[in-house]
């Protein structure tokens, strides 16, 4: 059963990324509230700006993790991070770093995303198995 | 022709210009003719964050990227030359007879527009703009990625598909 938490991010991607991402995390730790999910399908550059800074004004967030460095999320944070200094864009996000994010009430929002940002690098490799293996 | 894309795009360069566009077909050079973009280095840094290795970006107003179509032409590398409105790429189209197909690939809603495609919202005066494209010569389709349908601008403003 989910525990209600406040918001301490905002999960910006696109598609559906940020609702699978923030379904993931409530999968595993039940701890999905911890996130805002936004999509920007169908959103103009300006509609994820202003969709993303209203969400930061109104829910005190100070992190906004989103998926590809070049993408229209990320480009959006960042201008709004350039009229709020205190806000933290991460890159790249994946459930390794929501995950993590999730559980490190111990942590203000923004160390807990520095440290699950090298949490979700860690995460990423690749597994094969030796042709002559059994 | 080195020129392979010029796209409308109001995301400017993002995922799908970069990735969706660049990869397949080997963009090597982006250049984003946005007037206000030029001047700020800012935005200009912005960007350049979004690009690969490997993919030169530039950025200049619509007079000195009319001027420098001829140079792209000769160069070896493929380009990819983007506008994030419409009434940009009409002053580039304009000034630069040599861009015969403009690529609508990304116009969202904004007061005042009515939804064509998923992606694609237009005011009247934009499709005014578009029509009087295509009286020049200009073929204009839009296309948000490669592997999507091309919808050539009659159907677009005909049609009611919001596919």
């Amino acid at each position: 059963m989910s525990e209600a938490r406040s918001p301490r991010a905002l999960v910006a991607a696109h598609g559906d990324l940020a609702a699978g991402l923030v379904s993931g995390v409530e999968a595993i730790t039940g701890r999905g509230t911890a996130f805002i999910a936004l999509s920007n399908r169908g959103l103009s550059p300006g509609d994820i700006e202003r969709a993303i800074r209203e969400t930061v004004d109104a829910g005190g967030i100070e992190v906004v993790f989103t998926d590809l460095p070049m993408g229209s999320c990320a480009i959006a944070a960042r201008k709004v991070q350039r009229h709020q200094h205190g806000l933290l864009v991460v890159t790249g996000a994946n459930l390794a770093t929501l995950l993590d994010f999730a559980m490190a009430d111990d942590l203000t929002p923004r160390a807990a995303a520095e440290r699950a940002v090298q949490r979700g690098r860690d995460a990423l490799g690749t597994i094969s198995v030796p042709p002559n293996a059994g | 022709m080195p020129v392979e894309v010029y796209r409308i795009d109001d995301r400017l360069i993002h995922g799908q210009v970069v990735v969706g566009w660049g990869q397949p077909l080997d963009i090597a050079f982006v250049v984003l003719v946005d007037d206000a973009a030029a001047e700020s280095d800012w935005e200009q840094d912005l960007y350049r964050m979004g690009v690969p290795p490997g993919m030169a970006v530039s950025f200049m107003d619509v007079a000195s990227a009319a001027a420098a179509i001829s140079t792209w032409q000769g160069d070896r590398r493929r380009g990819l030359v983007l506008t994030g409105d419409i009434d940009t790429m009409r002053r580039l189209t304009e000034a630069a007879p040599q861009v015969r197909a403009v690529n609508l690939g990304g116009v969202h809603h904004a007061p005042g527009r009515t939804q064509r495609l998923r992606y694609i919202f237009l005011s009247p005066e934009e499709e005014a703009m578009l029509r009087a494209m295509v009286a020049r010569g200009v073929s204009v389709t839009a296309q948000d990625v490669p592997g999507a349908r091309m919808v050539p601008l009659d159907q677009l403003l005909a049609g009611t598909d919001l596919s």
